[in-house]
């Protein structure tokens, strides 16, 4: 549907180039980059639905070992992803080094093949595919914001994960049917799965632009500079708020288990919720995006945080049954969509140009150590107090945060705005 | 127009065209010729009756996930291979269960076949198969399931589990025994956290044990099937398994009450509460069975990954001994024979 749009020769458009007839238009550059996510989306997911099984019923192992498997590193990548910003706004090679967190993981869907039954070869498989997904990551989020117009950045993100919610959702159908076709063989998933990711990283190579930008002046950012970036009241702000985004998340495991505790629905629905949120995902991030672009960044991440308020006020709520369950999915998913890349569009352009990269991944990383805190939390909170008691307390946390927020980033969430002085 | 590497679009696009056939024909011909063949033994060369008698009591267990059986006298003998294959299995009285996942997304059968293989019943069950018992008389049947927290971005290792008891009697089913009235040190208590698992049945075929968590503590419960009730017993007990003559139970425990640093098998005394380590030292994530009064089977994982039924006696004394090499999933006709 965007095929025309691929052809243009400028990646970035004008703001006077998006007439009435190209409202869902992105760049071209935006467009390759959101498909070399859905394909690399389709990649992991295959994998992320299978290994379970894989590891206990393929490899016999115990839930512990399971867990520790699943734990393994995360701290590591989340510092990666840290590192693999500052390198790509250093080297000025934004494209090489997504394209390296790219390969990585598609290296280690190879990795589970060769690792065999050692649970410590498929510890090193796992951390390989999310270090990938860490260096990635900011280098592609500095490069959708750098073919985009500042205006429109909200539909940019929202095109780009709509298309990445795409993938994660055909992901686990297409390991179905490569299971289907192999005959229940796990070795074959692993295949298909890098055959895929392989092919992410070719339209990659192939059609998505740098932005290198001017060579900056006198070789090249010092870390001393990146540590800058913190001097930037903006920055500094979009920090915390991602953090208190983050540790206002209890995370999906826990909201599908109150669901199900709550409306005592029978296992074999249980899988399907995910499915709920991600399908509520992916059709609404481009809507949220463009929303976004027209009435403010900070109004659609609050309505966010809104929408998650209600999912955990319904969860401790009189309603029940299906209107519930309808009601959590679909708000559910309008917090991911009003605030997964609507906060990115929104940081970005706070951050100057040279160390966006490093910025987005200070913005990710603050959000990704506070969910991990808050998961655990709340998992502690629901031990000790009841679930009732933390699901209060999700509600206080994403109050907390909508407040917070608001304060932190009013004036500042134009999308027009640029950085705010130095202090 | 040039692209990124300086290529035409044209060319960019014959490229990745060509790619993609490329890889496609890469995983798809992987994936055909991944396909198993007809390895599984069928056909009249199979002994079908995986607890033929006529030597004496056999342990049932799986080999490579194929169902088949070895005398108890002789466990390093001639091993009888059925056409069944399961992830766990547990044979008692005249009934053999078999649990089996159907799709990686967490969808699994219950199968209950009788002595001759034939199916008597098949539910569909979500979660990843885990524990298996059949009561002593081949009436009741009970299962646990891991339930996958989903995606393995969510850390932590977020599983929970649900036993399930099936009546086969009466076709009374409970997919999960949480849905039951509990009982906690005298009071009755309710939790979202409640997780229970590894269910054993008394001779009645109505009591029975398992395991609840909630609340960081890992009880051991006792549970009446019929009013659909639970209390707890004692606590720090996993994975029960109540002797023949109803007094002891097989469980293993948490190393300093922390399953990271793994378990310890330890027989209970119910009457004195007595409890004393068996003499394996390493770490057993296994529900025992009884082979008798006196031994406790169990499997146990190598590094590599094969799995081992071992044997160690019930009061701590001796040591353990490998009993059935590269099987799990054991379990004993008429213990006391």
């Amino acid at each position: 549907m965007y095929l025309s749009t691929i052809s243009r020769p400028k990646p970035a458009a004008g703001p006077g180039e998006t007439g009435r007839r190209r409202r869902g238009a992105v760049s071209a550059n935006v467009f390759a980059l959101g498909t070399v996510s859905m394909v690399t989306d389709i990649s992991s997911e295959m994998v992320t639905a299978i290994l379970p099984l894989y590891l206990i019923i393929g490899l016999q192992l115990s839930p512990a070992a399971y867990g520790a498997v699943d734990g393994a590193y995360t701290g590591a990548t989340v510092l990666l992803g840290l590192v693999g910003g500052y390198l790509a706004d250093r080297v000025r090679r934004r494209k090489a080094v997504a394209g390296v967190g790219y390969g990585l993981s598609a290296v280690a869907k190879l990795g589970f093949l060769a690792a065999g039954g050692s649970v410590a070869a498929i510890g090193l498989a796992v951390t390989a595919d999310r270090a990938g997904k860490g260096l990635r990551s900011a280098p592609r989020d500095a490069l959708i914001t750098l073919s985009t117009p500042p205006a429109q950045l909200g539909r940019a993100f929202g095109v780009h994960r709509t298309m990445d919610g795409v993938g994660a959702f055909i992901g686990p159908l297409v390991a179905l049917a490569v299971l289907a076709v192999a005959g229940q063989q796990y070795d074959a998933v692993f295949v298909t799965s890098f055959c895929v990711a392989a092919f992410g990283v070719l339209i990659l190579v192939l059609f998505v632009r740098d932005h290198r930008g001017p060579v900056p002046q006198a070789g090249s950012l010092s870390p001393r500079q990146a540590a800058g970036l913190l001097r930037i009241a903006g920055v500094r702000r979009a920090m915390i708020a991602a953090a208190l985004l983050g540790l206002a998340t209890i995370g999906d495991g826990f909201v599908y288990l109150l669901l199900r505790h709550r409306e005592n629905m029978a296992d074999v629905w249980f899988p399907l919720l995910a499915v709920g949120t991600s399908l509520s995902y992916l059709l609404l991030a481009t809507p949220m995006g463009a929303l976004a672009d027209r009435v403010g960044r900070l109004p659609v991440t609050l309505g966010g945080y809104g929408a998650l308020i209600l999912v955990y006020l319904m969860l401790l709520g009189p309603v029940g049954g299906w209107p519930l369950v309808v009601a959590v999915l679909v708000l559910y998913g309008i917090f991911y969509a009003a605030t997964n890349g609507v906060l990115m569009a929104l940081a970005a352009p706070l951050m100057p140009e040279r160390l966006r990269t490093t910025g987005l991944a200070l913005v990710q990383t603050c959000q990704a150590v506070a969910y991990v805190g808050s998961s655990v939390f709340f998992g502690a909170a629901w031990q000790f107090w009841g679930p009732t008691a933390a699901c209060v307390f999700a509600v206080l946390a994403g109050g907390v945060a909508i407040v917070a927020t608001a304060i932190l980033l009013f004036g500042i969430n134009r999308p027009t705005a640029t950085v705010e002085a130095t202090s | 127009m040039s692209g990124p590497s300086g290529l035409s679009l044209r060319a960019r696009g014959v490229i990745a065209g060509s790619a993609a056939a490329l890889l496609a024909v890469v995983a798809v011909g992987y994936a055909v010729s991944a396909r198993p063949g007809p390895s599984a033994p069928t056909g009249s060369s199979v002994v079908a009756d995986a607890t033929a008698r006529d030597g004496g009591p056999r342990i049932q267990v799986l080999s490579n996930g194929v169902l088949s059986s070895v005398s108890l006298q002789d466990p390093g003998g001639p091993r009888n291979l059925t056409s069944q294959r399961c992830d766990r299995a547990f044979a008692a009285g005249d009934t053999i269960g078999c649990l089996r996942p159907v799709n990686p997304l967490g969808a699994t059968r219950l199968v209950v076949l009788d002595r001759a293989l034939r199916e008597r019943r098949s539910i569909p069950l979500t979660g990843f198969p885990n524990r298996l018992r059949v009561s002593a008389s081949g009436r009741m049947v009970a299962w646990t399931l891991f339930i996958d927290g989903h995606s393995y971005s969510s850390s932590g290792g977020g599983f929970s589990t649900r036993a399930g008891i099936l009546d086969t009697r009466t076709g009374t089913l409970t997919e999960s025994v949480e849905g039951f009235a509990a009982t906690v040190n005298g009071r009755p208590y309710q939790a979202a956290d409640m997780n229970v698992w590894g269910v054993t049945f008394a001779d009645d075929d109505n009591r029975f044990y398992a395991t609840m968590s909630s609340g960081g503590h890992r009880y051991l419960i006792e549970g009446d099937f019929a009013a659909r009730t639970f209390k707890t017993v004692t606590d720090g007990v996993e994975c029960p398994s109540l002797s023949p003559d109803g007094t002891r139970i097989a469980f293993k425990a948490a190393v300093g009450g922390d399953p990271a640093r793994g378990w310890r098998l330890s027989v209970l005394d119910l009457a004195t509460r007595a409890t004393v380590a068996l003499a394996e030292s390493r770490s057993v994530d296994d529900q025992a069975i009884w082979l008798n009064e006196h031994t406790v089977a169990y499997g146990l994982q190598r590094s590599d990954g094969t799995n081992d039924v071992w044997a160690v006696p019930a009061d701590g004394t001796g040591g353990p001994r490998r009993l059935v090499s590269g099987a799990n999933s054991p379990s004993v006709d008429d213990p006391g024979l």
